[in-house]
Order: C-alpha cells, then sequence, then structure tokens
C-alpha cells in the first residue's frame, strides 16, 4: 500500500501549526496506529490521548479532515490518501498540548446533575420493558465528540449556560430511570440551558456509539421541560388543583 | 439553581479560538446537503402561498384540495379560505422537530453543516426567547393536526364516490397515498411520542403501562422514519393539490379506472 502523508496539529494554548509526517500504511491500520507510528518513528514528543484502542475508553477524540471522531474507530482505507489528512485536536476545548485538550470544563458540569434518587417507597424490582430504554444512555464513552461539534458551544461558546449532549444523555438516563423520583426538569432549564440546543443533530452524527442523542434523549428531555413549564393547559391545571411543579 | 448557574459561571468558560463563518478543515461538500432543503422547501413556500391565494380550481367532482380542506365558506371573508386553515399544517410543520432542524440549518445556518463556522454571535438564544420559544408549542399543533387527519381521511374515502357511486380516479388514488402519507408522519411525531407513553417513567407502575408501553414502542418505530415521512408527505401534499388544481381548471382530465 502507498505512504499517506498527515498533517498534524503540533503546539499548545499559545499556538501551533500543522506539521507534515510521512506513514507507511499496513492493511487494517487506524488513524491511532499511524500517531503511533509518527510517535514511534519521526516525533516521540508527540502528545496523543488514547487508552484502548477498541472505541471503548473514548480518549482517543480529534478531528481527522475536520470531521470529529475517534482516531482508533478511523480507518485509513476510508480516508482518501491522494491528499494529505489532516489531524487537529478538538476544537472546542483548550489544547495543552498537540492532540491532548483540557476537558475538564465537562467533570464540572457532570458534577452539577444530581445522582440518581430513588422513590422513597421504592421496590427494588425493574420489569425489562423499563430498563431498555434507559440502557441506550449507559453506552456513552464520554468521548466528548458531541460536546465538540455541539455549535451552541463550538461557535456561540455558551459554556456558561449550556450543558452540552453528552450531559442530556446522561439526565435521561436518570429522568426515564424507573425507580427515580427525582425531578431535574429545573436544573435542565435554567442551569444547563436545554432551550439553547436547537437540535441540529450534530451531537448524533458523531457519536460513536451510534445513541441517538437527539431523538431519544434531547428531544424527550425537551418534552418533559413543555410539560412542566410551557404547557399553558398544563398549567391551568396546576393552578386549578392547587398543585406545584413535580 | 441560582447557585448551579454560579458554578458554571465561575468555572466553565471555554476559551478557545472560533471559527469565522464557513470556515472548516472538512474535506466534503457539505453545503450539498443544503441545497435540496432551500430548493425545495423554498419551492413548495411559494407554490402554497400562490395556491392559497389564488382561491380556484381546488376542487373538482369528489375531490378537494388538501390545502383548501376542511373547506370553510363564510360570506364576510373577503379572501381565500385557505387562510382560514393553513395556519394548522403551517404551524405543525413549522414547529416539527424535524423541519426545525432542517430550516435551521438551511435558512438560518445556524449551524450550516456539523463542524463548519457560522456567524459567531453571543446574542445566540436558542429556543429560549421569541420568536423560537414558541416552538414549546408543537404538541398543540399536533392535536389540531389530528383533527385535520380525520377530515383529509373523510376527504379521500371521498374521492372514491363519483355521483353515488363507487369509482376509482387517478385523483383518488393520489389524495388515498397523500392521507396515508400526513398520516405516517403525523403518527411518527415526537410529540405524540412523548405523549402517548414517552413521558412515563416506570411502564409497568402506571395505569395501562402495557398499552402505552405498546403505542410508544409504535410510535418510536414511526419516529425512526420521520424525517423520510416529512418530506414524502410534503410532496404528497404539494403533488395532490396540483393534480386537481390541473384537473379542476382543464388542463388535464381525470384518469378513470374504474
Amino acid at each position: 500500500m502507498p505512504d499517506a502523508t498527515f498533517k498534524i496539529f503540533r503546539g499548545d494554548r499559545g499556538g501551533g501549526k500543522l506539521v507534515e509526517y510521512n506513514v507507511p500504511i499496513a492493511t487494517g491500520m487506524v488513524v491511532l496506529d499511524a500517531l503511533h507510528y509518527i510517535q514511534a518513528h519521526q516525533a516521540p514528543d508527540l502528545a496523543v490521548r488514547w487508552n484502548c484502542k477498541a472505541g471503548k475508553c473514548g480518549s482517543c477524540s480529534a478531528e481527522v479532515n475536520g470531521r470529529p471522531r475517534l482516531t482508533c474507530k478511523t480507518r485509513m482505507d476510508a480516508l482518501p490518501l491522494n491528499e494529505p489528512i489532516t489531524v487537529q485536536p478538538m476544537k472546542s476545548f483548550p489544547v495543552i498540548r498537540d492532540l491532548v485538550t483540557d476537558v475538564s470544563w465537562n467533570y464540572r458540569v457532570n458534577r452539577m446533575i444530581p445522582p440518581f434518587t430513588p422513590r422513597a417507597d421504592v421496590e427494588w424490582k425493574m420489569d425489562q420493558r423499563d430498563v431498555d430504554r434507559v440502557q441506550e444512555f449507559r453506552k456513552c464513552i464520554e468521548c466528548f465528540l458531541c460536546q465538540n461539534v455541539c455549535h451552541v458551544l463550538r461557535d456561540h461558546d455558551k459554556g456558561e449556560q449550556f450543558g452540552g449532549p453528552r450531559f442530556f444523555v446522561r439526565i435521561a438516563g436518570l429522568e426515564m430511570h424507573p425507580l427515580d423520583g427525582l425531578s431535574r426538569t429545573d436544573l435542565l432549564k435554567d442551569a444547563l440551558g436545554i432551550g439553547l440546543c436547537n437540535i441540529t443533530k450534530c451531537c448524533t452524527e458523531v457519536c460513536p456509539e451510534d445513541i441517538q442523542i437527539t431523538d431519544n434523549a434531547i428531544i424527550p428531555l425537551k418534552e418533559r421541560v413543555v410539560d412542566d413549564y410551557y404547557d399553558p393547559v398544563r398549567w391551568f391545571l396546576r393552578k386549578l388543583k392547587g398543585k406545584k411543579r413535580k | 439553581m441560582a447557585s448551579f448557574a454560579c458554578i458554571l459561571m465561575a468555572e466553565s468558560r471555554i476559551a478557545v479560538a472560533r471559527s469565522r463563518f464557513g470556515q472548516t478543515s472538512r474535506r466534503d461538500a457539505w453545503w450539498i446537503e443544503l441545497v435540496p432543503v432551500v430548493v425545495v422547501l423554498g419551492a413548495f413556500s411559494v407554490y402554497a402561498t400562490w395556491r392559497a391565494f389564488e382561491n380556484e380550481f381546488y376542487e373538482w367532482g369528489p375531490y378537494l384540495s388538501p390545502f383548501y380542506s376542511p373547506l370553510i365558506k363564510i360570506t364576510w371573508w373577503p379572501v381565500s379560505p385557505a387562510l382560514l386553515i393553513l395556519w394548522a399544517p403551517l404551524g405543525f410543520r413549522a414547529t416539527c422537530y424535524y423541519y426545525r432542524k432542517a430550516y435551521y440549518r438551511a435558512f438560518f445556518l445556524d449551524p450550516p453543516a456539523c463542524a463548519v463556522g457560522e456567524t459567531r454571535s453571543h446574542k445566540y438564544r436558542g429556543e429560549t426567547a421569541f420568536p423560537f420559544i414558541l416552538q414549546n408549542l408543537h404538541r398543540y399543533f399536533l392535536y389540531v393536526a389530528l383533527i385535520f387527519l380525520i377530515i383529509l381521511w373523510y376527504d379521500a374515502i371521498r374521492a372514491f364516490w363519483f355521483n353515488g357511486r363507487f369509482g376509482v380516479g387517478l385523483g383518488s388514488l393520489v389524495l388515498l397515498a397523500n392521507i396515508i402519507l400526513l398520516s405516517l408522519y403525523t403518527f411518527s411525531c415526537h410529540s405524540l411520542r412523548h405523549i402517548v407513553g414517552g413521558k412515563v417513567d416506570c411502564f409497568s407502575c402506571v395505569s395501562f403501562g402495557r398499552a402505552r408501553h405498546s403505542a410508544w414502542q409504535g410510535t418510536s418505530f414511526l419516529n425512526e422514519h420521520h424525517m423520510l415521512f416529512a418530506w414524502t408527505s410534503l410532496f404528497s401534499v404539494g403533488l395532490s393539490d396540483l393534480y386537481i388544481r390541473l384537473v379542476a381548471s382543464g388542463a388535464i382530465q381525470d384518469l378513470r379506472l374504474l
């Protein structure tokens, strides 16, 4: 097979540039293999975050030819080799060095979410049909590609008002849990700003675990927020019965 | 909740360089997916507006154009009767979760495509402020759409009766195909999916849990194809109206099959 030319971002928070490397291609190779080859033979100081090389740890997220992807799941035979392949760090997070970004903002947002809180009178038994729905959300590997591609964070810089798709997935898993008794719609509406999401589905497009983030997590959560805040009939009935929101 | 907001503001700012409009490292022709949306939605909007104001050639024999159904003729209403009813399907489609994605991308370029730079604006408010906060009323347009569905089914069945006798014209089949596609589009709606069972956390703990779970599963199955039904039903509505207009104006003759 021919060699591939890579253009890889080298630099840090202060700036950087794309540096060219040639890599011999072998059958079955993925982009992360090429990065390892470059580390081993040409640039031992190239910073790359990785762990499992099996698409399960979510560490090796980057932008390959401008598309947010896991480098360990991006096969070389799926890329055009007649032109240089660019590999850049995730754009929505500050670069630490080369392809490694600082994703700690996500962990701070995560800490805001009240964890699983069982109902007071819960019977610790679950029906399979109740569990099926939330299992999809447990597939998330926290690669943060959805956070990276979301234009609310990427282009509008709304990190201070918006939680992002990863955390809507987490909240969906909690809200739809058959034994959980807590409502998080106030958190969704106010602090995590789910209304800023205009459901353009880029998060779903890049998810390496094929989680239907928009259709199965974000839109159902938006509908729950409508139930509690924007439905005039429900509001009227609540007033009539003297009830408060859940 | 204020404390959560304070935490976010204090700790969560992500300081990175932003893209200019259209800037991207993507190699593919990302703009191609915008073209059919702009062309089809734009053309449909122009055609539907023209037909709504035209106020003629909307019925022939047992056929009634979906743009004019239900036909409400009020003596004091000075313009087309279509203008009395078209707000409902227009509202249903305009607030539809699929169409929102399509027109936010194609018409508002917000974003134009995934990982493609857009006009940088800190004033972005998404669906939290007027007018887009009204998208939250989608479920009410759904309720009206369900009533319209019943009326359009009546129209489609009526289209098989010519002067009191059963018959099949090409128009009958066009209206039947149209109402089937409209039904699939309506029953695949995200709001309907929520209402019939999506809002239930524990199907085994509520009344009619088994029925609600089945209903939720059914709408979920249809929901996976919501985009397909959104487009095909848009085409079918437009083509149904066009066929009836051509027949009613005498440009073509209805093809009687039976």
